[in-house]
């Protein structure tokens, strides 16, 4: 009964366990790769990176986004930098600091050995990057600038003003567009996978080998196959309708494998990112970021006094009249190690702790201030604007108000979720020839993921690592002759698709997706949110089933299936939020600890730090689907740490 | 404290590319001015739904600014009439109490109509495949700080790269001439030693495709750069005019 799950790491140290397992593993030869097909869905850092690298070792790649053109997808809005342990500023930095501070950073619940790799790597990214000619940062003697972000006490970020995602993401794609141009990749833009489908081996066992999509300006439902299918679709946080994900984003290809037996890992841990614009009005689409990068120079506080507070709610008191002496730099008091630079879950915790006190400072009492007085005063006006004037301009014209003379106001907001699709060291899922990188996998980032790591880890998946550990599975299929699509596998998976399609469509009842979906994102944030606790989790549960029956009883989509339409779109990844915030409350049930960005608050310090289980909790939680309506079966990966000695984060000192 | 403005929208609605399309008004009451131009549009898109109706087809993604998705024609200026800024940065309050606003696709030979405000700009990807890249594959590359790049060189790198490809200048330009954007391109890459390698060959392949995908000619209108939301500056069609020519007398 107990299935045993075999991460696949590879023997000896730590610091030889990649460079072991390239020497030793399984590769195709030139003429073969050309025999070999692989689907790419998604399109940002790691879709993207994968689809051009695969491309150039001459596999034939077929890639599929849902936008209009690879170069949109959400990875472009990233915004800080990327992470390198190049030590370029001399300042300490090491593959292992850097490694050492991921796994700190993620609250002890990644695993080491791909932790370690991920570092590794890291190096490669900004070489291979400034030689695609993204123009990075640099100093007056022509070498690369650096900066710092949270949970680090080196300069290891490398930047592109304050679109260093948008930089990484073109290169990417640029390189892409020259497979394109090769004929080794094939794109596929505005449509998007609906299912995977598998086909047994001559073992009776389940292997991805195509899947299902619409093509979303005709409507059309159309069949795809390959010897391996890679999904690289980014992460799930729009489940709570206001984050700072795109629009488009969604969780749907991963729910799709779920939901046909490949396991999703750690679904709660979910990132509140500290530094958002707050919320203003019930008509808002989505929540904008203000980088992490703002935190190098920017001082977090709200008022000491509750007056000052009540004040400033009422909007009778101007910030700036209230004197130094009367602000508490709650990080700076709290943290003085790390000061403002604190990881994203403690930053946000500890807004949330100030807030919840009365200690807000906008009109709904949620909002904290950010303030660059202090840089202005220290660095002068010009250089604050050439380090974030973009970031600046962008909060003005939001909110109406100038950052240079005013505080801006923040609040948390969700950001990236850490928990994905489970894979083991290749990036492999628990179903054969099926692979998850990027976001959508949950592997490096344990509880909380620090500020410019995703970057980092989508473009190691994508250019150094899929590549290679891909070959370990595809060496054995060289004999696999190309599938036909008019296998009853395909059939039968397209007849679903359209199945679900048809009875979305013929629901016929009276509430947008828009306001099912916002009802979901309130039950989210109000019990699957910053702070958790059992009863929330069950009431959150509770009323999914509810948001649910409503989805299947009282929803409307206008127009027709068949042809372009918007809201066939958004239903059906609605459907798949749905299920998504079920297992996040699973696992939040389950996970009787607090660790990262997952808080529930029967698990805290006198201090109100996250107090971990690591007796209990010590392993990765990997959901599998037992079928609609009923409740997931839960496996667990333990973690060993071999090189790290597992202690509580310490911020302070 | 922010107020409520009523105003009413002129919308083109076009089913498909060949079929005829039309201005639709729409009357719109009470709208908070520090709603974004989209959620707006949102909210009017609400109100179709639950009058039965099939909403208004608009591209949309990021909403910050970054993904070049939105692509609205707003009062006769694309991205609307604020500077720097695309569609989705635009908020209400730009706007006053009985305007009567005119939203429009971007119109242009390139850039097909699929529905409503959403056009076709596959046309973009064909040019950035003509060469709008360095041919270097995956591994292999020199450490990042062994080639020095002077810091004025990589802020104007940046500067042209940060063209989002929205193709706000295309709709912009009275010939539909993809200039900006390949200019932007061919210029950022030209910049650096990275991109240098293959700059002649990169500048002729990319003009020679946006030639043959039917955009137009530059004529100097500088409407481009005013309507640019990343205000990527003509300077870097000058640059791109030095390449070509100088590719082409070497030839």
């Amino acid at each position: 009964m107990a299935k045993t799950i075999d991460s696949k790491i590879p023997e000896g140290p730590l610091a030889e366990k990649w460079t072991n397992y390239k020497a030793h593993q399984k590769l195709v030869n030139p003429a073969n790769k050309r025999k070999l097909d692989i689907i790419i869905v998604g399109s940002g850092l790691a879709g993207a990176s994968a689809a051009a690298t695969l491309g150039d070792l001459g596999f034939k790649v077929k890639c599929f986004c849902i936008q209009d053109s690879p170069r949109r997808a959400h990875s472009i809005a990233a915004q800080g930098g990327i992470n390198a342990a190049k030590n370029y500023q001399n300042d300490g930095d090491s593959i292992y600091r850097l490694f050492y501070d991921t796994i700190k950073g993620g609250d002890y619940r990644s695993r080491e050995a791909n932790v370690y790799r991920l570092a590794e790597v890291s190096n490669n990214i900004i070489d291979q990057c400034v030689a695609q000619g993204v123009p990075f940062a640099r100093e007056y003697g022509g070498t690369l600038a650096n900066r710092s972000f949270g949970g680090a006490q080196v300069s290891r970020t490398f930047y592109a003003r304050g679109q260093t995602g948008q930089q990484l993401l073109l290169g990417a794609y640029s390189a892409l567009s020259r497979q394109v141009k090769l004929g080794n990749v094939e794109l596929f833009t505005r449509c998007e996978m609906l299912d995977v489908v598998l086909i047994k081996d001559e073992n009776g066992e389940n292997r991805a080998r195509g899947i299902i999509y619409r093509d979303l300006v005709t409507g059309q439902i159309k069949r795809c196959s390959a010897h391996a299918v890679v999904i690289g679709t980014g992460g799930y946080g729009n489940a709570y309708f206001l984050s700072t994900n795109a629009m488009g984003s969604n969780g749907s290809a991963a729910i799709q494998c779920y939901r046909k037996g490949a396991w999703f890992a750690n679904p709660a841990f979910a990132q509140i990112h500290p530094t958002c614009i707050p919320v203003h009005g019930d008509k808002q689409s989505k929540l904008t970021l203000m980088s992490e990068s703002l935190r190098n120079d920017g001082r977090i506080w709200v008022p000491k006094k509750l007056e000052d507070a009540k004040a400033l709610q009422a909007g009778t008191l101007n910030p700036n009249d209230i004197p130094d002496e009367d602000r508490d730099f709650y990080l700076e008091r709290r943290y003085p190690a790390f000061g403002n630079l604190v990881p994203r879950d403690v930053a946000s915790r500890a807004a949330k702790e100030r807030c919840d006190k009365g200690y807000g400072v906008n009109n709904t009492g949620l909002a904290v201030f950010l303030d660059f007085k202090y840089a202005i005063q220290r660095l002068g006006k010009d250089v604050v604007a050439d380090k974030y004037g973009n970031l600046f301009d962008m909060y003005q014209e939001i909110t109406d108000v100038n950052p240079y003379e005013n505080p801006m106001m923040i609040f948390p907001a969700i950001h990236y979720t850490m928990g994905g699709i489970w894979v083991d060291y290749e990036l492999q899922t628990s179903i054969k020839g099926l692979f998850a990188i990027g976001e959508c996998n949950f592997s490096d980032h344990g509880a909380n993921r620090l500020g410019a790591s995703a970057l980092m880890q989508g473009l190691a998946d994508g250019y150094f690592v899929l590549p290679y550990t891909i070959q370990n599975y595809l060496s054995d299929q060289i004999q696999v002759p190309r599938f036909s699509t008019d296998l009853p596998e395909f059939k039968a998976a397209e007849d679903g698709v359209k199945e679900q399609i048809e009875k979305i469509m013929n629901i016929k009842g009276k509430r947008s997706v828009d306001s099912i979906h916002k009802e979901l994102g309130h039950i989210m944030w109000e019990y699957v949110g910053m702070g958790r606790t059992k009863e929330s989790l069950e009431t959150a549960l509770k009323k999914l089933e509810e948001v649910e029956k409503s989805f299947w009883s009282d929803l409307f989509v206008p127009g027709q299936a068949d042809t372009l339409n918007v809201e066939l779109e958004k239903a059906l990844r609605l459907r798949d939020f749905i299920e998504v915030g079920k297992l996040m409350a699973y696992d939040g049930l389950n996970r009787e600890e607090s660790c990262g960005g997952h808080f529930r608050e029967e698990y805290q310090t006198p201090e109100g730090e996250a107090l971990r289980q690591d007796d209990k909790f010590s392993y990765v939680a990997c959901w599998e689907y037992q079928g609609a309506g009923k409740a997931p079966e839960l496996l667990k990966e333990p973690l060993n740490y071999e090189y790290i000695k597992v202690q509580t984060r310490n911020y302070k000192n | 404290m922010d107020k409520n403005i009523s105003f009413t929208l002129k919308v083109w609605r076009q089913r498909g590319p060949k079929e005829k399309g039309q201005f639709v008004s729409y009357p719109m009451k009470d709208i908070p001015t520090d709603t974004s131009f989209l959620e707006m549009l949102d909210i009017l898109n609400e109100q179709l739904i639950n009058k039965g109706e099939e909403p208004i087809v608009f591209d949309h993604d990021c909403r910050e600014g970054i993904c070049g998705m939105c692509s609205l024609y707003i009062n006769g200026h694309a991205h609307g009439p604020a500077t720097g800024a695309t569609t989705c940065q635009l908020y209400m309050r730009r706007f006053n109490d009985g305007d009567v606003i005119t939203v429009e696709p971007w119109r242009s030979a390139g850039f097909p109509i699929i529905r409503d405000l959403m056009v076709d700009r596959s046309a973009y990807d064909k040019i950035m495949q003509a060469g709008g890249y360095t041919s270097v594959n995956t591994g292999g590359v020199p450490d990042a700080n062994s080639i020095p790049i002077s810091k004025e060189k990589a802020d104007l790198a940046m500067d042209a790269a940060s063209c989002i490809g929205c193709g706000a200048c295309v709709a912009a330009c009275k010939n539909g001439s993809a200039m900006l954007f390949v200019s932007a391109k061919v210029s950022q890459l030209a910049l650096l030693p990275q991109g240098q390698v293959e700059a002649a060959r990169r500048a002729k392949a990319m003009i020679a495709k946006m030639d043959e995908l039917g955009f137009g000619n530059c004529t100097n209108t500088r409407a481009c750069e005013a309507e640019c939301p990343k205000c990527v500056s003509i300077s870097n069609i000058a640059r791109l005019n030095r390449e070509f020519i100088c590719a082409k007398l070497k030839d």
